[in-house]
């Protein structure tokens, strides 16, 4: 550091001086060039008024009518000199009045703009040159070219001087040049020098700026002989720190060892996740919406399977999946090449980051391409389709009908295509009715999976933070309380699924209006489709409804009026304590069980039933309104993969289909821009638009309805002290 | 001798070597007569015919027209390719020399 502040302090003395010399030069430089025009114009001024003395004819000479009278050939004495244009006419007048006419000014344009020396700035300037008489004249002419900044410059009588002063100028003027010259030269060397090194120069400052920081952070000892701070540190890399700490030690060459004690605190830590750059996508996005608590369940492992799977649900084209995957692979597998670029394109960085994400919803939607047979809007016939037109006879001379609904019962070869959906349904213009049904059923089950999932994470926490108030009061409920409506929704969906077949389709349960009519508890015989499934559901459903309506008390009122108790308790044994002081180990008593902490959302002083009680009713009310709407939030993915099917069903039948069709003799001119076209608008539409927006649409299904279930989010980051980190933020500042 | 900048010669290569294997799977599924392309086939709006064999007759030829058109329309993508790469290395080259 003092190396570098010794260079700078040479480095700024160096152009100090190198400009004030420039600046001299230029001053000498414009005074000799002002003399020379001087020297020029007034040559031609004498000429005038010799010619004017010869002639007598004082013309804008007003002369006193003595010194006329008297006549003979006036002494007249001059002052020479420059002054900026639009000062002249000012200047002029200011003469008049002053000098009451008695002086006589001539002037004369320099046309060459003139630079002055300190700002560099060009302005016009007017050679003058002021005749008169007498001393007083002279003084006052001279007070009034001070005051308006002309400068006055001596000038030889004769032509004879005046012809050697301007050759003696010329000569001197031409040496200035080639010194200035040289000065701007080296002046230009010493900056091209000083360039190089700068950028080192900034980086070394910063870094040097960050370490002091960060040392003002500590605290100068008792002793006055050393600093303390306290820090935050994973504990898993103790060692390390250790080992570092020594190895400074040995190479600073101090004899003093630095030591780091562990200690107790209260303050909350930061959180820190020990990520690789594998896991580092998924924590990013987990911590957009919010930094996990100390030490709770973190959702990013199980993100890193769940959020592409389903991206993919709602994107689901094996197509438009494989090229994702491609771009992701691509990335991956190139990635030391372009981290090395250090673009600034935010875009870019973004998707780069993001490139194990990428490949894994690409790769995911490969296989949910696959179940639903879609491949760029067309499906794939694998295994032969399960379908087969009804039979014709051979005699039979008429074509079919334009719309055949074909029978399951007859023509349906009664063993289902192995994987995914089968072909025909391309070709059935009631694709969608069947597909919505069997996706929105699909929806509901992933779901109410993810929803329980998220519950029974809430009770690892309960189980790591020592609350078996709230393993009691909220889980337990929560848990019953959606398994008894939506788990039992989902048990009727497998039901329906598996009792029901084409013979009885007519009848198959409406699911949504039994549900309805389990709340309201009635029990219709009459359309075949709200009978009862199975025998008994009349009693088990009322059953359930029963069971849930129970768990919203048991939410609401449990936990607030057993925290009162366990507080009136511990007051109770206060209060039995106090009386008695004499015993100090009684004492010691009370401090413990001060100590010994409740449930948290306690401070030691007040317990306030009615804060506890409002928390609790909007914790319950949103569970349970919550998962409804978050049952129902989830049929988002049926409407997202419906919108992408028809975007690409679209996009093949407007484009693709016009160069296929093009039964012009140049066809295949067509089929080739049409490809293009066809290609652009797949990765602009298909590709960026909607992976975007199942992107974002999975992000919130994970966000709001499975982190809403356990998930407190109030942390804050653990930022250990890193160079990259502040080279980086550095940078972008600058730019 | 350079037409286009490195990143047009690169996004035209890549997007010919797409047609290429698109176009060519397009045209087999064609030749073999796919069902899943039967609605794109171009066919006669005013037509009507007879029998099934008439249809039959009318649909193989028009699916063979279609796939030799695909199968063009990629020979034409590999001219593309060709002519893409060769602008994406004089870009690489001319990069080098400056």
């Amino acid at each position: 550091m003092i190396d570098m502040e010794a260079k700078f302090e040479k480095l700024e003395n160096e152009l100090k001086e190198v400009n004030t010399n420039a600046e001299a030069l230029k001053k000498t430089f414009l005074e000799l060039t002002e003399l020379k025009h001087i020297l020029s114009k007034t040559q031609i001024f004498f000429d005038e008024q010799e010619q004017s003395l010869e002639t007598e004819s004082y013309q804008g000479l007003l002369v006193p009518y003595e010194i006329r009278a008297s006549g003979g050939i006036l002494q007249l004495s001059f002052v020479a000199g420059v002054i900026l244009r639009e000062r002249l006419p000012l200047f002029e007048r200011m003469l008049w009045r002053v000098c009451r006419g008695n002086v006589f000014l001539r002037q004369s344009e320099i046309d060459v703009p003139l630079e002055d020396y300190v700002t560099g700035e060009k302005s016009n300037k007017c050679v003058f040159i002021i005749f008169f008489q007498g001393e007083q004249l002279k003084t006052r002419v001279k007070k009034i070219c001070e005051g308006f900044r002309a400068t006055l410059y001596p000038c030889p009588e004769t032509a004879a001087e005046r012809r050697e002063m301007s050759i003696g100028v010329m000569s001197r003027l031409e040496d200035l040049n080639k010194v200035l010259e040289q000065t701007k030269d080296h002046r230009y060397r010493v900056l091209v020098n000083a360039a190089k090194d700068i950028k080192l120069w900034i980086s070394k400052v910063q870094k040097i700026k960050a370490i002091y920081h960060t040392l003002n952070l500590f605290d100068l000892d008792v002793t006055q002989k050393c600093l303390i701070a306290e820090c935050w540190c994973a504990v898993s890399d103790l060692d390390r720190i250790q080992l570092a700490l020594r190895r400074g030690t040995e190479r600073s060459g101090s004899t003093v060892p630095s030591i780091l004690n562990r200690m107790n605190t209260q303050e909350t830590p930061p959180t820190y996740h020990n990520t690789n750059k594998f896991t580092r996508g998924f924590q990013n996005i987990v911590d957009a919406y919010g930094v996990a608590d100390y030490r709770e369940v973190n959702p990013a492992p199980y993100t890193i399977i769940t959020f592409p799977f389903l991206f993919a649900v709602m994107f689901g084209d094996a197509g438009h999946g494989l090229l994702m995957a491609l771009f992701g692979l691509w990335m991956v597998v190139k990635e030391k090449t372009l981290s090395a670029k250090k673009s600034d394109n935010e875009i870019w960085n973004t998707f780069f980051n993001g490139r194990y994400i990428i490949l894994l919803m690409g790769t995911f939607s490969i296989y949910t391409g696959v179940i639903y047979n879609d491949a760029f809007a067309k499906s794939y016939n694998i295994f032969g389709s399960s379908w087969s037109a009804p039979p014709k006879e051979d005699k039979d001379p008429n074509l079919y009908p334009e719309h055949i609904q074909l029978n399951p019962l007859e023509h349906f070869s009664n063993s289902s295509y192995p994987f995914g959906i089968d072909p025909v349904w391309q070709v059935a213009s009631n694709k969608i009715l069947f597909l919505n049904s069997y996706k929105m059923k699909v929806s509901v089950i992933l779901g109410v999976s993810q929803m329980l999932f998220g519950v029974l994470l809430s009770f690892l926490n309960h189980r790591y933070f020592r609350q078996p108030l709230n393993i009691v009061c909220e889980f337990l409920p929560q848990l019953i309380f959606l398994l008894a409506i939506f788990g039992y929704l989902v048990v009727l969906i497998f039901v329906k699924w598996v009792t029901f077949d084409a013979s009885q389709s007519s009848c198959a349960s409406s699911l949504l209006i039994m549900l309805i009519n389990m709340f309201l508890m009635t029990y219709p015989k009459d359309p075949c489709y709200l009978k009862e499934m199975y025998n008994g559901q009349r009693y088990i459903q009322t059953g359930l409804v029963i069971i849930a309506v129970v768990c919203i008390p048991w939410m609401l009122l449990t936990k607030p009026f057993v925290q009162l108790y366990q507080w009136k308790q511990k007051l109770h044994k206060m209060t039995q304590h106090s009386p008695i002081e004499e015993n100090a180990g009684e004492i010691e008593d009370r401090v413990n069980q001060h100590h010994s902490g409740t449930s948290h959302g306690e401070s030691d002083g007040e317990f306030d039933f009615g804060n506890v009680f409002i928390h609790q009713a909007i914790h319950t009310i949103e569970y349970c309104l919550g998962s409804i709407s978050h049952t129902a939030s989830y049929l988002r993915l049926w409407a997202l993969s419906l919108a992408h099917a028809q975007l690409s069903e679209v996009l093949w039948t407007m484009v693709m289909r016009i160069g296929i069709n093009a039964s012009l003799q140049y066809g295949f001119l067509m089929m080739y821009f049409i490809f293009a076209a066809w290609a652009v608008l797949t990765i602009g539409v298909l590709l960026i638009m909607e992976g975007l927006s199942a992107f974002l649409h999975a992000l919130r299904l994970h966000w709001v309805e499975f982190q809403s279930k356990f998930y407190g989010g109030g942390g804050y980051m653990f930022v250990p002290f890193s160079f990259k980190a502040i080279l980086e933020s550095a940078e972008k500042e600058d730019i | 001798m350079r037409i286009c900048g490195p990143k047009t010669s690169v996004c035209c290569t890549i997007l010919s070597v797409w047609g290429i294997i698109m176009l060519v799977l397009m045209g087999i599924f064609l030749y073999t007569q796919s069902v899943a392309l039967a609605e794109d086939l171009p066919y006669d709006e005013n037509a009507s015919w007879k029998t099934p064999q008439e249809f039959l007759n009318e649909a193989e030829r028009l699916y063979s027209k279609s796939a030799y058109n695909c199968w063009i329309a990629a020979c034409l993508y590999v001219v593309t390719l060709v002519i893409s790469l060769q602008q994406y290395y004089a870009n690489r080259k001319a990069s080098y020399t400056i």
